[in-house]
């Protein structure tokens, strides 16, 4: 079906306001962290202003920003990688063998609202003197990582065909050389597609860090607080803070488009 | 001839077939538990065990540090977190109006932009980006992001309104405003989601009744209203049921913009930032329990009726 010219017109018109919209508050982000406090206060300065990079310095240097970037990549980089090994050959067996109560009970920590999970952690760990390491963080982050991942990847074995692995029996392969010499290199989409969505939430995560993070151990969401104080805010620095958190996680997911969008519309066409 | 293909047929044989040991042989007859066992552990000491310990602790006094002794008080958490009509009444209100009303915007809005996008066009690659973008972003620096554009006194969206001659609005800092604001913000990060998942169920929508419904005179928006919404109906359901979950228990962007306690007069604060205020602002562990439990419920309440209601259009 060919659209009409009318059609055509008031999609054009219709599709630019919702790509401004969505686009602008963004840029006003990143051009208010260029500013420095003088002319966001001043509003006569909203589109002419001298940039500076004063407010990345502030926030590289004075707020140790560096440490925190490190600790953010460090957490959502170990949660990943864990929730794979722990999740792929889990989704496979619940796929393969249609363990629909199993992977229920996995899928049910997508439900659970974080906090209820924090009270009880918080209590185990901090008689353990775990609360304000890494162990705890990385942990805590598997609960978001390893259910979104079993989730993306059951869906992932489910289209995948089983004759492959037929023929690699036949072959003498035993069944668990067949899944990881057949199906686990057929998956490497599928890996790609959990393994991003899962390091993009675990990066965004706030909740966990907020309570189970300590001075050391702070990731991004967390230290953009720093630049909130009780009086004031600096607005300037908070804007460049936000900046560094959003900026790469959005020019990495131009590069990865299609597995973010496959991951995010997961299952949500089978019926 | 048959004398020659035996040999070759007998190598391939012979290729020894893995190492036969005992632990292989019952490695392989178990790959079924032993591969699900690990994330199945997982999933029982660091979620089960401690929702489990959250029922315990509802029916506990606990409170103060984390090493106090409690006390095992039965229901009485419930019957006092039930008649407060003070905060939590007032949250589970919030926490339904917030989820309906950036539910209703996200679906009208996402199912919109997806029609526009469903049939190609140029540019289209573009307009696709920008719509992952809100997705991606760390809603905490989508809060803080926000706050500045609806400051007061220097944001951006008073002084838009200036310009057409409308007085400065308080935004977040209303009373009454901050909680339709914090759903704007919401509205603008998530419905890009919706949009996604709508697309994915458009595009996998076949042609063919449309274009019977068209040979039958049927106008665009009867076409929508007939043909495309009911089968586009169960991926609809997934989209509320993800997003509604979601928006249930959104904590990020309202702690972003008002701080603890949802502001000054709980003016955002919905369940969730409730139970987090009553568990690590003022440490009453039993009550905080109490109020997660109902909440849980809530939510499978809300879960189980959705997925019923898909199923029905399945069938």
């Amino acid at each position: 079906m060919k659209p009409s010219r009318p059609f055509k017109v008031f999609r054009a018109v219709a599709l630019v306001v919702v790509v401004a919209s969505l686009i602008a508050p963004l840029l006003w982000m990143i051009a208010a962290s260029l500013k420095t406090n003088v002319d966001i206060y001043d509003t006569s300065k909203a589109f002419v202003f001298s940039p500076t990079l004063d407010n990345y310095s502030t926030v590289l240097e004075r707020a140790n920003y560096v440490q925190f970037i490190g600790n953010s990549l460090w957490v959502a980089f170990a949660a990943t990688v864990l929730s794979l090994i722990l999740g792929v050959p889990a989704a496979y067996s619940m796929s393969r063998f249609n363990m629909r109560k199993s992977a229920l009970v996995v899928l049910m920590a997508r439900v659970i609202p974080g906090v209820s999970l924090l009270v009880p952690w918080y209590y185990v760990f901090s008689n353990l003197q775990m609360v304000g390491g890494f162990t705890v963080l990385i942990l805590s982050h598997m609960f978001v990582s390893l259910p979104l991942i079993v989730y993306i990847m059951m869906g992932y074995f489910d289209g995948l065909p089983t004759e492959l692995e037929e023929a690699a029996l036949v072959d003498g392969l035993t069944h668990i050389g067949a899944f990881r010499r057949i199906t686990l290199p057929l998956s490497v989409p599928g890996i790609a597609t959990a393994g991003i969505l899962s390091f993009i939430f675990s990066w965004n995560n706030f909740m966990f860090a907020l309570v189970l993070s300590g001075a050391d151990t702070k990731t991004l969401p967390v230290a953009i607080f720093d630049f909130v104080g009780y009086a004031s805010i600096d607005w300037g620095g908070l804007m460049a803070a936000a900046t560094v958190v959003t900026v790469p996680i959005m020019v990495i997911a131009l590069f990865v488009q299609k597995y973010i969008v496959s991951g995010l519309t997961a299952g949500a066409t089978k019926g | 001839m048959s004398t020659v293909t035996t040999p070759v047929t007998r190598s391939s044989e012979a290729r020894p077939a893995s190492p036969d040991s005992a632990w292989s042989r019952w490695a392989n007859q178990h790959r079924r538990w032993l591969f699900a066992a690990p994330a199945m552990a997982f999933v029982a000491v660091l979620i089960i065990f401690p929702v489990a310990w959250t029922g315990y602790l509802s029916l506990t006094d606990a409170e103060g540090s984390v090493r106090a002794e409690s006390e095992f008080i039965g229901f009485q958490n419930y019957l006092d977190v039930l008649s407060d009509t003070d905060r939590f009444w007032p949250a589970a209100w919030r926490t339904t109006l917030f989820t309906g009303v950036v539910l209703l915007f996200e679906v009208v809005l996402g199912m919109a932009i997806a029609l526009l996008l469903w049939r190609p066009f140029r540019g289209e690659k573009w307009v696709r980006v920008a719509i992952l973008l809100p997705l991606v972003a760390t809603p905490v620096a989508v809060g803080m992001m926000w706050r500045l554009i609806f400051d007061p006194n220097i944001g951006m969206a008073n002084q838009l309104l200036s310009w057409v001659g409308i007085g400065p609005q308080p935004w977040l800092s209303g009373q009454s405003s901050a909680l339709p604001t914090t759903m704007f913000i919401d509205i603008w990060q998530w419905t890009p989601m919706v949009v996604l998942i709508l697309l994915a169920g458009l595009t996998s929508l076949s042609d063919e009744p449309q274009e019977a419904a068209l040979i039958d005179g049927a106008s665009t928006w009867q076409r929508f209203r007939h043909v495309t919404l009911p089968l586009l109906m169960p991926t609809v359901i997934v989209a509320i049921l993800l997003r509604g979950i979601d928006a249930l228990k959104t904590f990020d962007i309202l702690y972003a913009t008002k701080g603890r306690g949802g502001g000054s007069f709980h003016e955002v604060e919905t369940l969730n930032v409730y139970a987090y205020g009553l568990s690590f602002d003022y440490n009453d562990y039993g009550v905080s329990s109490t109020v997660l439990i109902i909440f849980f419920l809530i939510i499978i309440g809300v879960m189980w009726a959705l997925t019923y209601r898909k199923k029905g259009l399945d069938r």
